[in-house]
């Protein structure tokens, strides 16, 4: 099935982080002010590709029973967080997109998922769900499916659940830019730290951070998702069964590491790893790497990954490979496998 | 006059439990379920109500703040609980009061005694289903002031060695602030037992025909426990509480039992079984100290 789905509908995807920081107290620390501003960024990029709908998944927002969806045509509320209620209160108008958010769940249903739609007032939507929409979509604009990170998904359920999202936008033939709510390393302090002082909990935490924004960087989305294990071990606390999102956005985008990447900020929000990141779909792969070739039943040539001229469909991935199925907005001249 | 501790109980929160309760504040209604477990809330009820209180203080594993032990600050409370796991059983329309003096003073006293503690005073603030599920349990009239507690995520963050250790000294910390406040409290320890569940609900939530423990493992560890502390004896519970908590994935994780045994001074006396059932596959025990 993945080598059919098609991921033109998905125009961009962002790695965001939540905390309410950003939105509520982004002057007391010059790293937070620099990742908020970011976010203009991802705003001004959003409204240049106006796409139909948002699609949110936030690790802020785990889920027991299976997968939840948000539904609800307009959830208004006030958000206050639980830990950093003194930074104030949030009050939200989110729109949603009601027909998405049950074909999302359709389709959860259909690929062998538990799902279920979430369409109540006064429904706790999550800190980094609010705090990500009043930073580039505050006027409601744009509708914002959001969906839940299941506490004890692992790979394989998470990858099908974006999966469902994809034959949702396609089957309604609507854009969508996808964003995880997410911090890398999330480690926070366990006693309150002057905002001055912010930093990242330990070395250990900022080198997998650092390694982890050198591969999506360099637009390696797939390779970034095939670590998730890893630094889930490494960077993050246990309270869920791994580090899922970006299998997710994996899913949701392609497979692939065909992604110009761009780390727009990086800082140190209360211990975590806070980094704002583009991911825009592309052609140029990048080379010499992991999981940008295709599983060949017939051998046609190695790929080369040594440099040299490009040999048209000499490449084990030949003619016609393309993990998302063809050009998609936004790609480049660039073709998978050239040498520099 | 010396304020005291005059019942400490297990008190757990469920959401299944007011659903099925059908108050007026819940929006969703049941035709029945769990009858063991509310039943048991209400011979817990009927012991309370021998005695006079003017507190309730619970401490909810459903508040979760990494940077210390935050306790409520503002007096009143009014808005809806909407679980965020079961939206479909628990919206809850709450209003209650909140004795900001003697949160203030347990806050005071864990800080003396080098907790990170903080105060939240932001009106605005929504109180956690863990609160409310087991203060109304106890207490469906919301005639008695609350104190809520916080809960570190210690377990996850270091181990529960690290959380159990936090939690004894916010008991005692508790305590003494109860002691110097001259009230009469009762204590509420808002967790389940063991809390491994099922990941898929019947479409019928009260059809009592999928309800039962999620597996033999917790059973045996959830009977261990609750033997023991029948028996009083906590001190030894407390000893083996990091082992129950991994090996039965039990909420105990939040500390709110250590936090309960440590105010009561581990109880060496026996304590009052009220009755076990499970919920969506966790263990449940309603139980009650009376020092």
């Amino acid at each position: 099935m993945s080598q059919t789905t098609s991921h033109k509908n998905l125009l961009k995807a962002f790695v965001l982080p939540g905390l309410p920081h950003l939105l509520l107290a982004a002057d007391k620390n010059p790293g937070w002010k620099k990742v908020r501003n970011s976010f203009d960024q991802v705003k001004a990029s959003i409204d240049e590709l106006n796409p139909d709908v948002l699609l949110v998944y936030s690790t802020y927002w785990p889920s027991i029973l299976g997968h939840q969806v948000q539904t609800r045509e307009m959830s208004e509320w006030t958000h206050v967080d639980d830990q950093f209620h003194a930074l104030g209160s949030i009050p939200y108008k989110i729109k949603g997109d009601k027909k998405l958010g049950e074909s999302i769940v359709k389709n959860a249903k259909a690929r062998g998922l538990y799902a279920k739609t979430v369409d109540y007032n006064g429904f706790p939507i999550d800190t980094g769900s609010v705090v990500v929409h009043e930073l580039i979509n505050k006027d409601a604009r744009r509708p914002m499916v959001i969906v839940s990170s299941n506490v004890y998904s692992d790979r394989a359920e998470t990858v099908v659940f974006g999966k469902a999202a994809v034959d949702a936008l396609n089957e309604q033939g609507k854009t969508a830019v996808a964003i995880v709510v997410t911090s890398l390393s999330n480690r926070l302090h366990t006693r309150v730290v002057d905002p001055k002082e912010d930093h990242i909990h330990s070395l250990k935490d900022q080198e997998w951070n650092e390694k982890f924004m050198e591969f999506l960087g360099e637009g390696r989305l797939e390779d970034a998702s095939q670590l998730s294990r890893q630094f889930h071990k490494e960077a993050r606390v246990h309270k869920v069964a791994n580090f899922k999102p970006f299998w997710w956005l994996s899913a949701v985008m392609g497979a692939n590491n065909l992604y110009a990447g761009e780390i727009l900020s990086y800082a140190p929000v209360c211990g975590t790893g806070a980094a704002v990141i583009r991911l825009t779909p592309s052609n140029k792969a990048a080379r010499d790497l992991e999981f940008d070739e295709n599983d060949p039943e017939k051998y046609s040539g190695e790929r080369n990954v040594l440099g040299g001229e490009d040999k048209d469909s000499n490449f084990e991935g030949g003619e016609g490979f393309h993990p998302s199925s063809g050009m998609r907005a936004g790609d480049s001249d660039d073709t998978f496998g050239r040498a520099p | 006059m010396k304020g005291k501790i005059v019942a400490g109980c297990l008190a757990p929160h469920p959401p299944h439990l007011v659903y099925a309760e059908n108050p007026e504040q819940n929006e969703p209604h049941a035709e029945c379920g769990w009858e063991s477990l509310r039943w048991a809330y209400e011979r817990l009820r009927k012991s309370l109500s021998e005695i006079e209180y003017d507190v309730l203080v619970v401490h909810s594993p459903h508040w979760r703040t990494q940077a210390g032990t935050h306790f409520l600050g503002v007096e009143k409370f009014k808005s809806i609980s909407v679980d965020p796991i079961f939206p479909h059983l628990f919206r809850f329309h709450y209003d209650l009061t909140v004795d900001v003096d003697l949160s203030k003073a347990i806050h005071d006293q864990a800080q003396k005694r080098g907790l990170a503690t903080e105060m939240m005073n932001n009106p605005d603030f929504r109180i956690d289903y863990g609160t409310i599920v087991s203060c109304h349990m106890t207490n469906p009239a919301w005639d008695k002031p609350i104190v809520a507690i916080s809960s570190t995520g210690g377990a996850r963050y270091f181990n529960m060695e690290v959380q159990q250790a936090l939690s004894f000294e916010l008991g005692q910390a508790t305590r003494e602030a109860i002691e110097a406040s001259g009230k009469r409290a009762v204590l509420l320890s808002s967790n389940s037992l063991s809390h491994r569940h099922f990941v898929k609900e019947p479409d019928l939530p009260e059809d009592m025909s999928h309800e039962h423990i999620n597996n033999h493992n917790q059973y045996l560890w959830d009977m261990k426990v609750i033997d023991m502390m029948r028996k009083g004896q906590t001190k030894e519970f407390a000893k083996i509480m990091s082992d129950f908590t991994e090996q039965a994935t039990a909420e105990t994780d939040a500390g709110s039992l250590s936090w309960l045994l440590s105010a009561l001074d581990f109880p060496e006396y026996e304590s009052k079984f009220h009755g076990y059932g499970t919920v969506i596959g966790t263990g449940n025990a309603v139980m009650e100290w009376r020092p």
